[in-house]
C-alpha cells in the first residue's frame, strides 16, 4: 500500500500555505505530524493532489495562554502538549485524555490541531475540545472562530473550508471548583476508543461528552444530578445515542459503557471538584 | 517555497545514523522505503504500511517516528536513527540488545527493529521507566511470536543494567 502521487511545499509562513490551499482548491490537503493523513494516502483514502506542510512555520509549535485559554498552534505535537508542566493544572481534562491518544511512537509526530482537522469520531482530543467548549481558529483569506461543537459536522468531515487550515485550537483554562475526569475503554490501550466519556462538575452542575458512539462528540448537560438520578439519567443518555453495530463492539455494549464509564467518570470528576 | 512535482524525483538530503546522506525520491514515497531501498539500510523493516505494527519505528530528529506514516520529503534535513545505530561498533550489541539476545526476546525477529528504537528511546528518556512504563511503549508494537513477556523481562535488565552503569560512571 503506498500513496497515490501528489506534489509537496514546504510552507515557510501561514499566509504560503494558506495561500497554495486556495490556488488548488479541493485537492489540496494539510499535512503536520501525518499519523492519520499519511495512513489514508497509504490505503489511497485519500487522494490529495497537494501536500501543504506547515512543520516548518515558525512559532506553529509554540503553546500560550491568552486571555484565559490555552492556545495551541498548528504545529504541536501531541507529545509536547502532554509533557507541557503546568498542563494538570491548566487543562487537567486534557492531561487525563492526552496519554489515551495513540501510542507514544504516534504521539511524539502527530499533532493536536491534525487531530482536530482528522475529526475521527474516538478522537479524545477532539472530546476533549468539545466538552470543553473550545475554539477552533482557521485562517482562511480571513481568520474565522469557530465554537468546537460547530465545527465538528459529521464522521471526519468539518466546517473547514478547503482554503482554510486549523490555526490553533485553544482550550478554556480550568476554574477552581470545578473538576474533571476522564475514562475510556478500546480492545487495547492505544486502540480506537469503543466509548470514552469525559465529566466535567462544577457544585451541582455535570456535564457528560460522549465519544467513538457517535459521529461527532455528544454533550449533555444537567442543573443538578444527584446520586439517585444518575443511573436513570445515564440510561436515558445511552439510549439517545446513535450507537451501532460494528467490528468491535456491539451498540448493547456501547450503551452498557455509556452507563458504567459515565458513572465512574462523574464520581471521579465530581471527588476532584470537591 | 518550491512546490516538489509529483512524478518526478527531489533531491533529499539527511542525516542517516550520524551520517549525512543525499539521495532522490519522489513526493510520495515513505522514509520506510527511502530508508531501506534507496538508502540500502534494511535493518527497519515494513510490516502494516498504516502505523499500527511499530516495525518500521525509527528516530527521527531525537524523538520516535514511524517512518510508514512519514514521507522521506518530510524528512528532509532530519536526522535519522535506525536499529543500525544501536550497537557501539561491529560485532558487539547494546545493553539491551544483549538482553534482548539472553532472554529470547525474540523468534521471528521481524518486529525486533521496532521495539528495539522504542525501547532504546523510552531507557533513554526514562532511565528510571518500569515495566508499565515499557509495557507503554509495547503497546505501540505487535509481535507475533513471543507473548510479549520475555521482552518485558528483557527490558527491565537492561533497565537495571544501565542504571547500574549510570551510577558507576
Amino acid at each position: 500500500m503506498k500513496p497515490a502521487p501528489f506534489d509537496y511545499l514546504r510552507a515557510g509562513t501561514v499566509q504560503e500555505a494558506q495561500a497554495a490551499l486556495a490556488a488548488e482548491g479541493e485537492g489540496a490537503r494539510v499535512i503536520a505530524g501525518g499519523q492519520s493523513l499519511v495512513a489514508m494516502l497509504n490505503m489511497r483514502l485519500a487522494r490529495p493532489t497537494l501536500l501543504v506542510d506547515v512543520m516548518h512555520v515558525a512559532g506553529g509549535a509554540e503553546i500560550r495562554v491568552e486571555r484565559g485559554q490555552l492556545v495551541v498552534p498548528f504545529a504541536v505535537r501531541q507529545a509536547a502538549l502532554l509533557n507541557r508542566r503546568d498542563l494538570l493544572s491548566e487543562v487537567p481534562l486534557l492531561a487525563a485524555a492526552l496519554p489515551w491518544v495513540g501510542h507514544v511512537q504516534t504521539r511524539a509526530r502527530g499533532t493536536v490541531c491534525g487531530s482536530v482537522a482528522h475529526a475521527d469520531p474516538s478522537a479524545e482530543i477532539a472530546l476533549a475540545l468539545v466538552a470543553l467548549d473550545g475554539t477552533v481558529h482557521l485562517r482562511g483569506r480571513r481568520a474565522r472562530r469557530l465554537p468546537a461543537a460547530e465545527f465538528f459536522t459529521g464522521m471526519m468531515q468539518t466546517a473547514a473550508r478547503p482554503d482554510e487550515m486549523i490555526e490553533a485550537v485553544s482550550f478554556p483554562l480550568s476554574q477552581e471548583g470545578t473538576g474533571h475526569a476522564f475514562n475510556e475503554v478500546g480492545i487495547r490501550h492505544g486502540d480506537f476508543a469503543i466509548v470514552s466519556v469525559a465529566a466535567i462538575a462544577t457544585g451541582d452542575r455535570l456535564r457528560l461528552a460522549i465519544g467513538g458512539v457517535n459521529d461527532t462528540p455528544l454533550v449533555r448537560d444537567w442543573s443538578s444530578l444527584d446520586d439517585r438520578q444518575v443511573d436513570d439519567a445515564l440510561n436515558d443518555l445511552a439510549w439517545s445515542l446513535d450507537a451501532r453495530d460494528d467490528l468491535h463492539a456491539t451498540a448493547r455494549y456501547r450503551r452498557d459503557l455509556v452507563r458504567r464509564l459515565g458513572r465512574k467518570t462523574i464520581k471521579e470528576a465530581r471527588q476532584c471538584a470537591a | 517555497m518550491r512546490r516538489l512535482i509529483a512524478d518526478q524525483t527531489h533531491s533529499i538530503s539527511l542525516k542517516l545514523n550520524g551520517k549525512p546522506v543525499h539521495a532522490e525520491a519522489e513526493p510520495r514515497m515513505l522514509l520506510s522505503d527511502f530508508i531501506r531501498h534507496v538508502l540500502g539500510a534494511k535493518g527497519t523493516h515494513v510490516g502494516c504500511e498504516h502505523g499500527v505494527c511499530g516495525a518500521c519505528t525509527v528516530r527521527m530528529d531525537g524523538g520516535l517516528a514511524r517512518s510508514c506514516l512519514t514521507l522521506a520529503v518530510q524528512a528532509d534535513g532530519a536526522e535519522i536513527e535506525t536499529v543500525e545505530h544501536l550497537a557501539p561498533e561491529p560485532g558487539s550489541l547494546s545493553v539491551l540488545q544483549n538482553s534482548f539476545r539472553r532472554h529470547h526476546a525474540l523468534q521471528c525477529g521481524f518486529c525486533t527493529a521496532g521495539i528495539l528504537m522504542s525501547l532504546d528511546t523510552l531507557l533513554r528518556d526514562h532511565p528510571e521507566a518500569g515495566e508499565t512504563e515499557i509495557r507503554d511503549a509495547l503497546a505501540g508494537h505487535l509481535c507475533r511470536c513471543t507473548g510479549y513477556e520475555p521482552i518485558v523481562t528483557a527490558a527491565m535488565e537492561a533497565a537495571e543494567i544501565l542504571q547500574k552503569e549510570r551510577l558507576n560512571a
